[in-house]
């Protein structure tokens, strides 16, 4: 197990106040605090290799060069994809599922072809499919949400035929932590001879994730949300698909050749090696160095105990708030089997904004609203939610904190 | 520089179905602007001195010591400035 106490002592922001009381972050599903070894290693940086990579021969451009190659290496033995051909870095979840919709829906997906999504998905996996599916004409189907927040499996074997071309699910519920079984729906999929896409904003964080062992052949995720810098993320994608992929952006960097013929008076374009051929323009290196150390934290944690860790305080947590608090109630799944640490919740006759005020006059930071998920809101039948959500330097004790403050709440 | 822009940072509107507004005062302000609101507004409510259910004139709001206030049912921008004024006037 780990020791959150020690792993404290390397988060400097967990040692300020807010509204004269120690701060309490619960919206780790937002976005996580910063390691000092992290905020170092972005100060190094800039203070000492700061150059633009690649195509350069001076020295700076090299150390540059192989801090961000050594970046991307590091990410694909996290996930254990294959190499760094197959780690395309980003700015975020969003921008990686918006490059395989844009390259898909602009090259590959045609009218009739399907795409599936589930109701559980963050905003950012379905809009992109709703803005292109009336570019390219495509149909979407929408797989159901259970009562409890689980994927409705049944759903999903109904909706999907030969003409799905891509089916796009959440490793992790951003809402309500539900773990999906994402290596069922890949094999499903893959028999039917579609692709898969999987948001793991809210998984890569916070369990050991195999690219291989899920059989997924895309998988998306965020840098701030595990210990890294914001404006850095990635897009795994299977060697082989992402060669066939035409580019979702122009410019240098992801470019070989750009040959101007006489001739016809148009340029011919070669692309870049993979995965530059994805990652037009000057990337953003720094971000990249700041997310190989985030890695390695979490490596150096071990994700088996950030797991259980959270497994625990959630376990802890929602008993607690059964226990103790008579008006809170606990949206999705009632155990805290098959998820990770997110508790949305609400307390009867209190609005969600009202909870998070309450709460950040005594320093617990909570998100409130639809947290990005307004369908599966509409599936539980709530105008908003209230959600706590656990990292690896939150404890015991600030929930038993959390707790005294929502029984105050419920004196509204 | 009129009133609203003396005593408030950010206004936000709430992420969810009720569309509501979160109006965040400036912090070397909020003190004042919290006693000025509760000065002009009539008294529902209080929980441990944090938080004041307020009403004025048709509106209901919720007042909190952190400077901040929410505030529902308003019909656009403006109806909020209009009553944000009269508040801190």
């Amino acid at each position: 197990m780990l020791d959150p106490y020690k792993i404290r002592e390397d988060f400097p922001i967990l040692k300020r106040k807010v509204n004269n009381n120690p701060l309490i972050y619960f919206d780790n599903a937002a976005t996580s605090q910063k390691p000092r070894q992290v905020i170092e290693a972005i100060r190094s940086f800039y203070e000492n290799h700061n150059a633009n990579v690649h195509r350069a021969v001076y020295t700076l451009s090299q150390e540059a060069s192989e801090l961000y190659e050594d970046a991307h290496e590091e990410v694909a033995e996290f996930i254990n994809a294959s190499g760094m051909e197959e780690t395309i870095f980003v700015r975020g979840t969003t921008e990686a599922i918006n490059l395989v919709a844009y390259s898909q829906a602009l090259h590959d997906l045609k009218k009739n072809d399907e795409v599936i999504v589930t109701l559980m998905e963050h905003h950012s996996n379905i809009v992109p499919w709703e803005i292109l599916s009336k570019i390219a004409g495509f149909n979407i189907k929408y797989v159901d949400v259970n009562n409890d927040g689980t994927i409705n499996y049944e759903s999903f074997e109904g909706a999907i035929s030969k003409k799905t071309k891509i089916v796009c699910v959440s490793h992790v519920s951003n809402v309500t932590g539900v773990v999906n079984d994402v290596r069922r729906i890949a094999k499903t999929a893959h028999e039917y001879g579609s692709l898969v896409l999987v948001d793991g904003a809210q998984s890569v964080p916070h369990l050991p994730v195999n690219v291989k062992d899920l059989d997924v052949d895309f998988l998306a995720f965020s840098g701030h949300k595990m210990l890294g810098p914001t404006g850095i993320g990635v897009l795994y994608g299977r060697r082989e698909i992402l060669e066939e992929m035409a580019p979702f952006q122009g410019g240098g960097e992801m470019i070989r050749d750009v040959e101007f013929s006489p001739k016809t008076r148009r340029c011919s374009i070669t692309w870049n090696d993979l995965p530059w051929k994805f990652e037009a323009g000057t990337p953003n290196v720094c971000g990249g160095v700041g997310l190989t150390e985030a890695v390695k934290y979490l490596k150096k944690v071990g994700m088996e105990n950030v797991k259980e860790h959270e497994e625990a305080l959630t376990k802890y947590a929602m008993s607690k708030m059964r226990e103790c608090c008579k008006k809170v109630k606990i949206y999705g799944p009632q155990t805290s089997t098959a998820k990770c640490g997110i508790v949305p919740f609400g307390v009867d006759g209190v609005s969600s904004h009202d909870i998070a005020l309450f709460l950040d006059n005594y320093g617990i930071m909570v998100r409130s609203g639809f947290h990005c998920a307004q369908p599966l809101h509409e599936v539980f039948k709530l105008n908003s939610s209230a959600r706590a959500s656990f990292y690896i330097y939150n404890t015991c004790e600030e929930i038993d904190r959390f707790i005294e403050v929502l029984k105050e709440i419920e004196q509204f | 520089m009129g009133i609203i822009e003396d005593y408030v940072a950010r206004t936000e509107g709430t992420c969810g179905k009720e569309q509501d507004v979160i109006v965040i005062f400036k912090y070397d302000k909020k003190d004042e602007a919290v006693k000025r609101i509760l000065a002009k507004a009539t008294l529902k409510k209080s929980i441990a001195g944090i938080v004041f259910e307020l009403t004025f004139e048709r509106f209901s709001f919720r007042l909190y010591g952190t400077g901040k206030a929410i505030f529902r049912d308003l019909k656009d921008k403006e109806e909020l400035k209009a009553l944000l004024s009269e508040l801190l006037s």
